[in-house]
């Protein structure tokens, strides 16, 4: 079991507005620095006086050379975070979970599919397989939010068109929208999805990742290949507080990310 | 040619044959107006290439409001198969489009004349609708609003 540790201070070096109510915080160390992250761990970022919420890391190194991590405003924790400014300070504790097992993948065509903010934890799985291109096969990534102007990392994206499968589809169209129009599913479609050679990572809302996971399955892709990131009510990020227990599993330290193969079953369970 | 997307590649070979034999390869340009809502529904299309979004008319809304995209490989058109065979949506070409297009009246005589036929096909159109519903479910739940996901 991890060790509770306090927070270190870190400074923001950098915001930036990704959506309306979405913005992405480096993070550089105002002293010591925490253990490297890897894909799809997460810290308990500190507002002071405020609380403290767990996060998970959007890019391994910033233009500054520091973590990013992408809050969207819904809570009184995650809004004053998406209010800091450049020289603000935070504490960090991490770094915690399991990461997106990336070594499975090696080889093999990687489908990374994103629900709204979704995209967040998955971005640096993206960052190691273009930094990469040679250890994996084809890398798909499929994209779902609520409208246009909900898209985060909009530059990112249309980036990696040149060198990924993308698609982005949107809930609710806005004029000018010219873009598919529906679930982030009907993405499937249009990717020749090889499902004895893929590895699919899907972050999103927990019903739209069920959705995903079924229809996955439904094309052939065993519940193994499909690895999903677990949002629960984490507070000790450490395995001793028990609030984001799912059955067997304390997500904080047993997840966030899991295979389908593991959780499939509890995510049906309505108690839990 | 007797490869087909899914879900009609899972038909028997001879049948896709049969069902083939009656479909007439089609283009449309972007801005095509495919059929309107409550208009006879005497077709369907296998779409190969290309994206076609599916509207509804709203009094004092323009254009028509955007329900549904739909590219290829994928079904446009299932009102055929059931009364009042009359297009509950409308449906437009937003880039260039090429399918296969299949006259009901053809497909539903083929069906009647092989049974084993008409039930694969349905089977496949039920999987089809059934898949619609469900994700128009999902949109339902509205998943990436603020608090979509559950209360904070």
């Amino acid at each position: 079991m991890s060790t509770v540790t306090p927070p270190l201070p870190y400074r923001v070096a950098e915001t930036r507005t990704e959506t309306a109510d979405t913005r992405s915080l480096e993070l550089v160390p105002a002293g010591r620095e925490l253990p490297p992250f890897a894909p799809g761990q997460y810290a308990m970022i500190y507002a002071f006086g405020v609380g403290e919420v767990p996060i998970s890391v959007s890019a391994l190194h910033g233009p500054y050379g520091g973590l990013v991590h992408t809050v969207r405003a819904v809570g009184a924790v995650s809004t004053a975070l998406h209010d800091l400014r450049p020289g603000d300070t935070v504490g960090l504790r991490g770094p915690f979970g399991t990461g997106w097992d990336l070594d499975a993948a090696v080889g093999q065509d990687v489908l990374v599919i994103a629900g709204g903010i979704g995209l967040a934890p998955l971005r640096p799985v993206v960052h190691a397989v273009l930094d990469r291109p040679d250890a994996y096969g084809r890398l798909g990534i499929l994209v779902g939010t609520r409208t246009p102007g909900d898209l985060i990392y909009q530059e990112d994206v249309e980036r990696w068109r040149g060198r990924a499968e993308v698609g982005v589809t949107v809930d609710r169209p806005g004029p000018g929208w010219q873009g598919p129009v529906g679930v982030v599913t009907t993405l499937l479609d249009a990717f020749a999805l090889r499902s004895d050679r893929t590895h699919a990572l899907v972050c999103g809302p927990e019903v739209m990742m069920r959705h995903t996971a079924r229809a996955l399955m439904g094309r052939g892709l065993a519940a193994q290949r499909v690895q999903v990131s677990l949002e629960r009510n984490m507070r000790c990020a450490t395995g001793h507080c028990g609030h984001c227990q799912l059955g067997p599993l304390l997500v904080c330290r047993d997840g966030p990310v899991v295979g389908y193969d593991r959780v499939e079953r509890l995510l049906a369970v309505r108690e839990l | 040619m007797t490869e087909l997307p899914p879900p009609l590649d899972l038909l028997p070979l001879v049948q896709r044959e049969r069902l083939l034999a009656v479909g007439l390869d089609v283009s449309f340009p972007a801005g095509t107006r495919l059929f309107d809502e409550g208009g006879e529904a005497d077709r369907f299309w296998l779409l190969r290439s290309g994206e076609v979004a599916l509207d509804i008319c709203v009094p004092g809304r323009q254009p028509e409001a955007l329900i549904e995209t739909l590219g290829a490989g994928q079904l446009l058109g299932w009102s055929w198969i059931c009364p009042p065979y009359r297009w509950h949506l409308g449906a437009r070409t937003v880039t260039p489009v090429e399918a296969t297009e299949f006259p009901a009246t053809d497909v539903l005589a083929l069906c009647a004349a092989d049974p084993e036929l008409g039930y694969a096909l349905m089977r496949r159109f039920i999987e089809v609708v059934a898949g619609r519903l469900q994700a128009t479910r999902i949109r339902l739940l509205d998943l990436y609003a603020p608090h979509g996901s559950g209360p904070p």
